[in-house]
């Protein structure tokens, strides 16, 4: 007995893409958190260092990686948004069984 | 006007709760919510789900006692949501129908799978369930006056009531109102402490009359410690290692005390410190006399000096202004630590003492997670910032909201919605647990309500208003635990693995009994459970959670040599491991009454051992077991 999706999505002709897509989007974002704990094992006295507005580098980074996570979201939705509409790819797929 | 507003807010949700129950008719309806919320309502509820007691309370707490590192759990917690929504999202929508379970399966038709995906569930929604438990159980105490284990039982009275009337429809709507509410409520108490701005002796507005450790010249040291002041005399001296320091057990007209023994190179001085002992008789004393309602712990946390000045600045400041005063090396914050020890006479005794601590160490990783200590505390510090990354994405209670919208690219833009909403809070949560950092409002003994004390500090009104969303906080997210676990053994086990043939009625009362038994088993751990950080109870969640399902996720996207043995392998292999380092690590040990020092595993977050262990037996045994067992048709050739 297969268990069925609870909504059929139907075929996604942009799913390779926004997989590798989203693979990439990863790894860039990993190199960006690791650079926030390497910096903290290896030169934590740096991130007591004053960076901009009297914000020291451990705050600003903190914000940093939070901020940069939904501009990433943001083009990422953009990116698969473009790709679906030029596959034309059902945004609204009928409703499950 | 506490009492109104959370009843007001308690009744509401349970009211919605029968109106979606009665028209909730179908397990679709029941586990997934129709499958046709909308993706911003489901955005928010994500919030709603995600921004848990851990969040709220915990985070805020740490920050509050132990500076920046309480921020590192935001940081993590946020960018757990970039694997989610990159590599997650989408495929788990694609491949489900109520449960992670169903997605994990989707290419196998695996009995195996289905157990240990089941089982998996279970153990991550009840790891997790135990902080927001008791989350809501040291909530109920300043609110509504009743002992701590009467809030774990009211949350989960009510939220088997929400569950058991409408699943996932009355869980989503109450996790979107309490995301809501819980962002613009936290926005408005960010805004009042940045009006309210320094102050040396913070007074909570003129409520609580801030109250100045005393100081008493002394002589001598060890058994020759003499107070100069003769009014006063010394019992005894305990040195305390695990403290660094001594605390001597004054005397004066029959009353005894602790005070810290400050010895420095102008001569050695004695610091008020505040106590609370259990005599061998069954007695308890705070700070010497009877523990009642009227003597209890002082509320703590104040700046000493801001920039090197004792007499700061008053008036509003901006929020970048807030921070960065913080950060400045002659800025000092009075943080209030705790230690145990016994005293002579056989008394248990509590010690909460005053640390001056520097803004510049305040203000960056270091004071909790030792990042300039032994390579082991480093390694602990890597371990957790691992879990928190790869948790997020594994968390069976935030993947089952996937199967509530009605397409991936519904789940993909939920997901967008999801992290603005997460990360404006975790933003807010910096000021908030700073802000409770230095107004005088933390209860030394429990860090977990810094933020709703913080609230009390501008008046009833806010903290009704916190409070009752706090306690919503926690009833968003226990509700979605507990569908996520009724699934798991309603769908999964009775209905998929004992295959036992269940109809749609029979599937939605199998999943209102496993939610009223797991609901009270929540109840049993969140009452054993009290007086730990949740944040930090969360964290080994992630971790169980990280090692348990993330590597079964991530290579049945990508690898395709990726066999159900295999899944199976790396889950069990995933649960034992971090279980275990969990169950044994110098943290379980403090809780267990136990030395942290003669733990077998020398570190507490279990997340870089327990999460490649599971990665290697998934792959091991699915290079040594076939793609597929004979007579098992691919799933292409069903359709």
């Amino acid at each position: 007995m297969f268990h069925e999706p609870s909504v059929s999505a139907g075929k996604d002709p942009a799913q390779n893409y926004k997989m590798r897509l989203g693979v990439w989007m990863v790894l860039s974002y990993s190199l960006f958190y690791a650079g926030f704990v390497a910096i903290n094992l290896l030169r934590p006295m740096l991130m007591e260092k004053t960076i901009c507005g009297g914000l020291n580098l451990a705050t600003v980074y903190g914000f940093a990686l939070i901020g940069v996570a939904l501009v990433q979201a943001l083009v990422y939705n953009a990116l698969c948004n473009a790709r679906e509409r030029k596959l034309d790819v059902p945004q609204a797929p009928a409703e499950g069984r | 006007m506490a009492i109104f507003v959370f009843l007001s807010f308690v009744l509401f949700v349970l009211g919605l709760s029968f109106y979606l129950g009665s028209k909730t008719k179908t397990s679709s309806g029941y586990y997934a919510a129709g499958g046709q919320i909308h993706w911003a309502v489901n955005g928010i509820a994500f919030a709603g789900d995600y921004l848990s007691a851990a969040s709220f309370l915990g985070i805020c707490g740490m920050i509050a006692t132990a500076g920046y590192d309480g921020f590192l759990y935001s940081i993590g917690y946020l960018a757990g949501w970039i694997v989610a929504l990159f590599v997650v999202a989408e495929p788990m929508k694609r491949l489900g129908k109520y449960t992670f379970t169903d997605a994990i399966d989707s290419k196998y038709n695996s009995r195996g799978i289905k157990l240990a995906a089941a089982l998996s569930t279970l153990v991550v929604s009840i790891c997790y369930l135990i902080p927001q438990m008791v989350g809501a159980g040291v909530l109920v105490q300043p609110l509504l006056g009743l002992d701590h284990y009467w809030g774990v039982i009211m949350v989960g009275a009510i939220v088997i009531t929400i569950v058991a009337t409408a699943g996932m429809a009355s869980t989503t709507y109450v996790q979107f109102l309490k995301g809501a509410l819980l962002i613009v409520f936290s926005t408005v108490l960010v805004v009042a402490v940045c009006l309210r701005g320094f102050n040396p002796r913070p007074d909570q507005g003129g409520r609580v009359p801030f109250h100045e450790p005393v100081v008493l010249a002394a002589q001598g040291e060890g058994a020759q410690l003499a107070v100069t002041d003769p009014g006063w005399s010394v019992v005894e001296v305990k040195g305390v290692p695990a403290a660094q320091h001594a605390f001597a057990r004054l005397n004066r007209g029959g009353q005894e005390t602790w005070w810290l023994v400050d010895a420095g190179p102008a001569g050695t001085r004695l610091v008020e410190i505040q106590s609370d002992v259990a005599t061998p008789d069954g007695r308890r004393l705070i700070n010497g006399a009877p523990a009642s309602k009227d003597n209890a712990l002082r509320q703590v946390g104040n700046l000493e000096s801001l920039r090197g000045d004792t007499e700061m600045p008053r008036g509003a400041v901006s929020p970048v202004g807030l921070l960065s005063a913080l950060s400045d090396r002659d800025t000092r914050i009075r943080r209030w630590k705790e230690v145990r020890f016994g005293d002579a006479d056989g008394a248990k005794v509590t010690a909460y003492y005053p640390a001056s601590t520097p803004g510049n160490l305040f203000m960056r990783p270091g004071l909790k997670f030792k990042v300039q200590g032994t390579p082991l505390e480093k390694f602990d510090f890597i371990s957790l910032m691992l879990a928190l990354f790869l948790g997020t994405a594994a968390l069976p209670h935030i993947l089952i909201r996937y199967y509530t919208v009605p397409s991936p690219a519904s789940a993909r833009k939920s997901t967008i919605v999801a992290i603005a909403a997460i990360g404006f809070f975790y933003i807010l949560t910096l000021f908030m647990g700073s802000g409770a950092a230095i107004n005088g409002v933390l209860n030394p003994a429990d860090s977990n309500m810094a933020a709703p004390l913080l609230a009390r500090s501008f008046g009833e009104l806010l903290f009704a208003v916190i409070s009752a969303i706090a306690f919503a906080t926690v009833l968003g997210t226990v509700s979605g635990l507990i569908v996520a676990a009724s699934g798991a053994v309603a769908h999964d086990f009775c209905d998929r693995f004992l295959n036992l043939g269940m109809d749609d009625r029979t599937k939605i009362r199998a999943g209102k009994i496993s939610a009223f038994v797991i609901g009270a088993i929540a109840i049993v751990l969140g009452i054993l459970f009290k007086g730990i950080n949740v944040t930090f109870l969360v964290g080994l969640a992630f971790a169980v959670a990280a090692s348990a399902n993330l590597p079964a996720i991530l290579m049945l996207l990508f690898w395709k040599r990726t066999t159900a043995k295999g899944i199976v392998a790396s889950i069990f292999v995933g649960i034992v491991a971090s279980l275990g380092l969990i169950l044994f690590s110098p943290e379980l040990y403090k809780l267990y009454g136990l030395d942290p020092a003669s733990a077998p595993v020398p570190f507490s977050n279990p997340g870089i051992v327990s999460i490649p262990l599971s990665f290697i037996a998934l792959v091991v045994v699915s290079l040594l077991t076939p793609k597929r067992a004979p007579g098992e048709p691919a799933r292409a050739a069903r359709r």
